[in-house]
């Protein structure tokens, strides 16, 4: 099989977790069908943190145009490192960086595209992808051509679909490439997450957590008011904090924080892939929403179909009760 | 001190061509009211239905009945003057607050008739996209969804599966009925709500009436959203309801919600949809007799008129005749019943805007209503509108009384005593 | 500034979806709504539109299902709304996208925006394959869009927390992931004058060449790790978490 492409993005001076993950499956599927995998990485640290990523080759991408992410000069550099690798599959991270160039890069190059798939397996020799759709209450499965004229695929993976294996301790061949400057786009500023004034949801052991089926800004309180008698602090999920409800510091999720609390109360929230990815390693979760079917069920170690704006002063009122 | 006030004086005046001389044209200096800039006001009373604002001469009897003026600083005659001092209607809380109870009108020797003034301004508000957030969510559910409550429209009659005996949907029933029940949207879909409805299903069964129901074809009759402003979503839902109802062969309509009865009354014949339409207290009043009760429920029970069916449509009695007949039951009456019943909060949209409400009030109507009941000694709150029993539950619940004080239905009070459905009290 | 907002309508997830025995969805029982983030990109349109005087035109590929779309676009303030002509009324993303860059070929707009994702966008986000199709800047998961003269700036969001301001040259694509104030509400009275009195464009164009996976079958997650459901009563449900909390030592007993 033609190389296999692995796009990926560092977290400080490693790997991010799931850049491991998608080398890890990238390598296991080159024992199935042979070839090699070439890994990409940007930036300053990409010579260092490549050395470890496993792969057969890898690129590592320089200059001030890649400093810090932008999509147009990433995209340009991958352009060329796509024309010389020709690769039969290219695995980018479903994150900012991978809705941005997974789509433009099957578009651009007449390659097939599979988004937020989590999970990739080997059937009778071919090669099938498993994607959620749906908000996650579906999943698709779609066989991606590995045959030798097939046009290629792209896709991007949501990061935690599966556990990375340990990556062989194997220096790969490096390149390097200085990545040319791009005209019409420029990053002004980049700007840190908010902390600071506000509670860093992070921290705390138990969040009580908010989504869409609060209905109502004037409904906060009432989950601040649980949170306060479980000591615990009110995070959110994305509508809430597009809505103006909350600060986008409590947003957990995908483009929010991800968070590990021992307890996680998900009030009327129904659990989109996005906003499970920030919050599924909690240690107990707890989920409130009237749909039987919401996905956060999934994910949830209790539940009920409780209406949220009863449930809550329930809860409140029970706890005062026993902690009293 | 302030100056005494000089009276002018002409020599001759012509008031509606009576001549009038000296001290007959008398009068003090101009009052104040000439120094108003009274634009605000009449861009109100230029909107067609809002004329009657106009009318208001501040005699305050609206303010003694109102009832959101118990809870907050409010009143048909409150809005008058602040819109005559300049307060622009449009972007007031005040066009929000009323729940369109219609007490002012009874009481209001000018005929200021916020029944029609509210709608009529409301819209124009909601035109501009200018309406508290919560109230237009429930009209994008309904535009949507056919329900404000946002539930999925295929699931209108799933509640028939907890019914226990036959609940025919026409659709697939295929043969004319008697009597054709619209349930409406709380009955459908809120738990309380398909309560009242399992029990109503059982006690036509046990009646032998010959009844069906519309299910998934049913959408909401939208009166409260036409009187929260939303004249073209009313409509939208209007035609589609009288295309479906004229699909089928009944005899009566019976209307579980009074707010679907005021529309079927008054609204949708209007629309080109007429049929007899009854309340459902008026339909089981007419046929007490054949009730055969098993269980006597030994409380004091008051019972709450609701706005749509006393104030707006004159029924009484049929509720209470229902409760009467009802063995063991004691009927006791509140301060504020009948044709000056008090206000649940949930008619005119209020049942949509409770988080807005809760900002310029300081006690929930429901809540007001609730500590009443209490303070006559009820232990059962009959109510006989799909709105309130949520609305009164939460607030025995909000007011410290749980346990004190039983929301339930007339329908499942009948139910119970018939020995249809589990005890409820 | 000329805007074309690109909107699509997927199927209601309010409705359980259901499948047919070859894995595929039941289409007789689908009931449509726009795409939200669409509905997010359409605000932020409006919004620009309002600031700067903008033209915005909305652009729907027309399965047979967009008409209500477009007209409570007009109504909420877009100026022209657009249909373009497909062959076929079930489509994939990179068809969809391939006919969108034909129109945007043929009618050029200064910039684009269109939802970051939507519920069924398994082979490909819009904005990112159209900017790829195109070969215009573009980026995703953006939001604050102010427009500068022949440029445009945004904020684009990162895992964790992260963001940058962006400067994209024109014509440029976004993938907007939430407008800055929640969609306006547009009264059913307004969308029904418009019904009467706008007009919808309808365009034909010649696809741009895309290529297509079919998708083998659809099927629901295993429920392996289904949450042990408690009552459905407020009050036992709050007594049950409360059982379980103090079961745990995650509050007093």
């Amino acid at each position: 099989m033609r190389p296999i492409l692995v796009v990926t993005e560092n977290q400080g001076a490693e790997l991010s977790d799931s850049s491991r993950e998608l080398l890890s499956k990238a390598l296991a599927l080159t024992e199935a069908f042979g070839g090699e995998v070439v890994a990409v990485g940007f930036g300053e640290g990409a010579p260092e943190t490549l050395k470890r990523s496993g792969a057969h080759r890898a690129v590592a991408v320089g200059g001030s145009a890649v400093a810090q992410y932008a999509s147009l000069p990433y995209e340009r550099a991958l352009h060329q490192v796509l024309e010389r690798i020709q690769p039969s599959l290219v695995l980018l991270p479903n994150t900012t960086l991978g809705m941005d160039l997974g789509a433009s890069l099957a578009a651009a190059k007449g390659m097939a595209m599979v988004a937020y798939c989590c999970g990739l397996h080997t059937e009778s020799g071919a090669l099938v992808a498993t994607s959620q759709v749906y908000g996650g209450k579906l999943l698709a499965e779609v066989a991606i051509p590995v045959e030798e004229g097939a046009p290629g695929t792209v896709v991007t993976v949501l990061p935690g679909s599966w556990a990375p294996e340990a990556l062989p301790n194997r220096e790969p061949v490096l390149e390097t490439l200085l990545a040319e400057e791009a005209q019409g786009m420029v990053v002004r500023e980049t700007i840190a997450p908010e902390s600071g004034g506000d509670v860093d949801i992070t921290r705390a052991e138990v969040l009580v957590s908010v989504g869409r089926g609060i209905q109502d800004p004037e409904n906060i309180p009432l989950a601040e008011e649980l949170a306060q008698v479980l000591g615990g602090v009110v995070s959110c999920s994305r509508p809430v904090v597009d809505a103006g409800w909350l600060p986008r510091s409590r947003q957990v999720g995908k483009s929010g924080l991800t968070v590990k609390p021992k307890l996680y109360l998900a009030l009327g929230i129904s659990g989109a892939p996005e906003h499970l990815q920030g919050m599924k390693d909690a240690e107990l979760i707890v989920a409130v929403n009237t749909d039987p079917a919401a996905p956060i069920f999934e994910v949830a170690h209790y539940g009920t179909t409780a209406d949220v704006l009863d449930f809550i002063p329930a809860a409140v009122e029970a706890i005062r009760e026993r902690g009293a | 001190m302030t100056e005494k006030a000089k009276p002018v004086e002409l020599d001759v005046a012509y008031v509606d061509g009576v001549k009038l001389t000296g001290p007959w044209n008398r009068m003090f200096e101009p009052r104040v009211i000439t120094d108003y800039d009274l634009n605000p006001l009449e861009a109100i009373t230029q909107i067609p239905g809002a004329e009657s604002l106009g009318y208001c001469y501040q005699c305050g009897k609206c303010t003694a009945v109102c009832p959101i003026d118990t809870v907050g600083d409010y009143s048909p005659r409150k809005i008058f003057r602040r819109t005559q001092l300049g307060i622009d209607l449009m972007d007031s809380p005040d066009l929000w607050l009323c729940t369109t109870c219609a007490n002012c009108l009874r009481v209001c020797p000018k005929e200021v008739n916020m029944i029609q003034i509210m709608p009529a301004v409301r819209e124009q508000a909601v035109a501009k996209g200018n309406a508290p957030q919560e109230l237009l969510t429930a009209f994008e559910n309904t535009a949507r969804y056919g329900n404000p409550l946002g539930e999925p429209p295929r699931r209108r009659a799933d509640w028939v599966k907890a019914a226990g005996v036959p609940v025919p949907i026409l659709a697939q029933h295929k043969a004319p009925v008697d009597v054709l029940w619209w349930v409406e949207c709380y009955p459908s879909y809120h738990p309380r709500g398909k309560d009242a409805s399992v029990a109503l299903a059982r006690i036509l069964h046990h009646l032998g009436v010959d009844f069906g129901i519309l299910g998934v074809e049913e959408k909401c009759a939208g009166d409260s959203q036409r009187m929260a402003g939303e004249t073209g979503l009313f409509e939208v839902l209007a035609e589609h309801n009288i295309k479906v109802l004229s699909k089928y062969q009944f005899n009566t309509l019976m209307v579980t919600d009074p707010h679907a009865f005021n529309a079927f009354l008054h609204h949708y014949p209007k629309l080109g949809g007429s049929w007899p339409t009854v309340h459902y207290t008026q339909f089981l009043a007419a046929r007490v007799e054949a009730m055969e009760f098993t269980r006597a429920i030994r409380k004091r029970v008051t019972f709450h008129d609701p706005c749509y069916l006393g104030r707006h449509n004159g029924e009484y009695d049929a509720p209470r005749r229902l409760l009467q007949a009802i063995p063991g039951l004691e009927l006791v009456e509140m301060g504020r019943c009948r044709e000056n019943s008090y206000c649940c909060g949930g008619g005119g949209g209020g049942m949509w805007m409770d988080g807005f409400a809760a900002q310029h009030l300081n006690m929930r109507l429901s809540e007001r209503r609730v500590l009443e009941a209490l303070e006559y000694g009820a232990e059962v709150l009959a109510v006989s509108c799909p709105y309130e029993v949520s609305r009164f539950e939460d607030a025995v619940k909000s007011t410290g009384n749980a346990g004190r004080l039983a929301v339930l239905d007339i329908a499942e009070l009948l139910a119970q005593s018939l020995g249809l459905i589990p005890e409820q009290v | 500034m000329r805007i074309a907002v690109l909107m699509k309508e997927v199927p209601d997830l309010i409705e359980e979806l259901e499948l047919t025995p070859e894995g595929r969805l039941e289409t007789d029982v689908l009931s449509y709504i726009p795409s939200e983030w669409d509905e997010q990109a359409l605000e932020e349109a409006l919004i620009l539109k309002e600031e700067s005087g903008a033209a915005v035109t909305v652009v729907a590929v027309d399965s047979g299902q967009v008409d209500d779309m477009l007209y409570t676009a007009l109504a909420k303030g877009a100026d022209r709304a657009v249909k373009l002509a497909a062959e076929s009324e079930v489509l994939t993303n990179r068809a969809r996208a391939a006919l969108m860059a034909a129109y945007l070929q043929q009618d050029p707009y200064d910039l684009v925006l269109t939802g970051v994702q939507a519920v069924d966008d398994l082979d490909g986000q819009v904005a990112g394959l159209l900017g790829g199709q195109l070969g215009w800047p573009h980026a995703s998961v953006v939001r604050e869009v102010k427009a500068q003269g022949e440029q445009v700036q945004c904020v684009q969001e990162y895992a964790g927390g992260w963001m940058a301001t962006l400067e994209l040259a024109l014509p440029a694509v976004l993938g907007i992931q939430a407008a800055r104030r929640p969609p306006r509400y547009v009264s059913v009275a307004k969308v029904r004058q418009l019904q009467k009195t706008a007009s919808l464009e309808t365009v034909e164009v010649t696809p741009l060449p895309a290529v297509e996976l079919p998708v083998r079958r659809l099927y629901r997650p295993a429920a392996a790790g289904h949450a042990t459901m408690w009552s459905e009563d407020a009050a036992e449900a709050a007594a049950q978490l409360v059982e379980l909390l103090q079961s745990r030592k995650l509050i007093r007993s």
